[in-house]
């Protein structure tokens, strides 16, 4: 699915995550900072790669800033930030969840 | 070779440094020979210096070892003063070794170790900038990290040759009789530089507190000092200890602290005239007000406190809970301006509180001790000293020396953020397993093994949950994921004695 509008979900506050979803040219791009980089950095791309492929998504440029979120946080922010750039905020997905 | 916690210790560095690795926790009863610094006599009447400039000057020559005390904490003014005359003037190769670095400190070690002033050091820890710089390889000989008793140890064998001490003083007289007491940027106890003052070849006392001739109580004397200098700020009083200690509120070191009481008082060490050592965090200050409670319930009195202290804790020797306060070093203001008014709140030198190359240290009678961990890992190893990025930012303080007590109690939650604090090995081993006997987190308890007396009496205790060491470190993962192992390069930055001057550990290069 086509990203329509740029979308964020979630803050900067400790063990949250913020996410912002915007229209890509060049496949996932990930931009990503975390407190937890060494130990997690790839976990936190898979994790969120696996929501935007849920939602059809296959061209996106992706901006993290993590706080030491756990999965289920950054799930959560990620179905949100997918739900918001697809503009199908109002039909929540459940097959995703 | 593999030492006896199982860290690789390269060969080339026990052979180029003169280490053994770590074996064990006991000590025996070696024979010693200390040493005994170098004294030039003076019968002068006064021995104030006009500036930090000359004294640098008088005493300081390349390769020399100098040494500071870190009881200011984070208001030191005395470091970056003498520092930064000693960087200017030009020297090289110099080994720094304080009894601790604070962060104050940081950024000018780090630029003498870029000027090629400062070329080793050795210190119980440090954080920050400088160490950042140190874990990326800013320094080429490796620092040495040593606990405080392990420092004592070290300057007594000679292991640590001070040639010139830096100490800052609240007060002294024009002969060097100082103390820690008195003054507006008073800190308590000199615990740490008064094995500095008794073992450097010269004494180089600062002060912006002049007192008349002769200035009790003397903790530090004459007879020791060489020159004194008086500036005009030793410190900032604000930032020396922290204000008056607030009671955390954080439910979960709350659940913690009541557990930690529940193990202390369900022991078998919990009697009267028993001995404790708490630290200075927010569980540990809740911990002595949920045994203050406990002591007044079953009228339990103590024989003595140990360590850093805290107002807490002097609040229980007000009360007439605890007998004695054996004091290193004085955390906050309160405990800081109380040793001057009470004769039981008694100072203590880091050998006499820690040391075990000693006729007897107070950590040797210690019954019971709280202490607080970066890492554990499922064979109770403590980290102190790197970062969950293994960078390292910690001092070993006096871990390794009080988890000698016979109730060794780790307070930590189970995780900080999604950085497991139970882990199957530790990045590094500062505190050996042995030493450790219980771990509390906030979902209940580990009890060390070989410690089949504690489980007996800790298992009838009502709503104190016991788990395997195991099964607390699968519950933080299973909550925050497995972490991909650390990368690190070969090459060693730091080196970690045990408190009897073995190697525990090495500190490598990361990789970034």
């Amino acid at each position: 699915m086509e990203i329509k509008q740029t979308a964020m979900a979630g803050t900067l506050e400790s063990s949250d995550i913020q996410i912002v979803l915007s229209q890509g040219s060049n496949g996932i791009e990930f931009d990503l900072t975390s407190d937890v980089m060494k130990q997690f950095g790839d976990d936190i791309k898979q994790t969120i790669e696996d929501v935007l492929k849920a939602f059809k998504i296959d061209s996106a440029m992706v901006k993290v800033v993590d706080k030491g979120a756990l999965t289920p946080v950054i799930k959560a922010r990620a179905i949100t930030a997918c739900q918001r750039a697809l503009d199908m905020k109002d039909q929540p997905q459940w097959e995703v969840l | 070779m593999k030492n006896n916690v199982n860290r690789e210790i390269p060969d080339q560095i026990l052979n180029d440094y003169n280490y053994e690795g770590f074996k064990s926790a006991e000590f025996g009863n070696p024979e010693i020979q200390r040493v005994a610094p170098k004294v030039t006599a003076q019968t002068g009447p006064s021995k104030i210096v006009e500036s930090v400039k000359k004294v640098v000057a008088d005493t300081l020559e390349d390769g020399m070892t100098i040494s500071f005390h870190h009881h200011f904490r984070e208001g030191d003014y005395v470091f970056n003063m003498v520092m930064r005359e000693i960087i200017d003037a030009g020297y090289k190769n110099l080994t720094l070794a304080p009894s601790s670095l604070t962060n104050v400190m940081n950024d000018i070690v780090v630029e003498a170790i870029e000027k090629g002033t400062v070329t080793n050091i050795t210190s119980s820890g440090m954080r920050g900038s400088l160490g950042d710089a140190v874990s990326h390889g800013a320094l080429e000989n490796p620092v040495i990290f040593r606990s405080h008793g392990n420092r004592a140890r070290a300057i007594e064998s000679g292991e640590i040759k001070i040639d010139v001490a830096f100490l800052g003083v609240p007060n002294a007289d024009e002969m060097g009789n100082a103390n820690g007491m008195n003054g507006d940027t008073a800190f308590g106890s000199l615990g740490y530089a008064l094995i500095d003052a008794q073992y450097a070849d010269k004494l180089v006392l600062l002060t912006d507190n002049l007192m008349p001739y002769p200035n009790t109580p003397a903790s530090i004397k004459q007879t020791q000092v060489d020159y004194v200098v008086k500036v005009d700020e030793v410190g900032n009083p604000d930032k020396i200890g922290s204000g008056a200690t607030r009671f955390t509120k954080d439910p979960k070191e709350l659940q913690i602290a009541q557990m930690v009481n529940d193990v202390i008082v369900n022991s078998p060490y919990f009697k009267q005239g028993f001995s404790f050592q708490t630290g200075s965090g927010g569980a540990a200050l809740a911990v002595t007000r949920f045994l203050r409670k406990a002591m007044i319930e079953n009228q339990i009195k103590a024989s003595f406190a140990l360590g850093g202290i805290t107002k807490p804790t002097v609040d229980l020797l007000n009360e007439g809970l605890v007998e004695r306060i054996m004091d290193v070093q004085d955390f906050d203001k309160g405990a800081a301006s109380s040793m001057k008014n009470s004769p039981n709140q008694q100072e203590i030198d880091a050998s006499w509180y820690a040391d075990p190359a000693n006729k007897g240290a107070m950590v040797d009678k210690l019954d019971v001790a709280i202490l607080s961990a970066l890492e554990i890992d499922t064979n109770f190893n403590v980290n102190v000293m790197s970062g969950s990025d293994g960078v390292i930012r910690g001092a070993i303080g006096g871990h390794q020396d009080a988890a000698t007590a016979n109730l060794t109690i780790i307070s930590a939650p189970l995780v900080r953020g999604r950085i497991a604090t139970i882990v199957p090995e530790v990045t590094t081993v500062i505190t050996p397993g042995e030493s450790i006997d219980v771990v509390v987190t906030e979902l209940g308890i580990a009890i060390n093994p070989k410690r089949k007396d504690l489980i007996d009496s800790l298992s009838k205790v009502p709503g104190l949950p016991i788990f395997s060491i195991e099964e607390l470190q699968q519950k933080a993962e299973k909550m925050v994921g497995a972490a991909k192992p650390l990368e690190f390069t070969d090459r060693v930055v730091a080196l970690a004695e045990y408190r009897d001057g073995s190697l525990i550990d090495v500190i490598k290069q990361v990789k970034d």
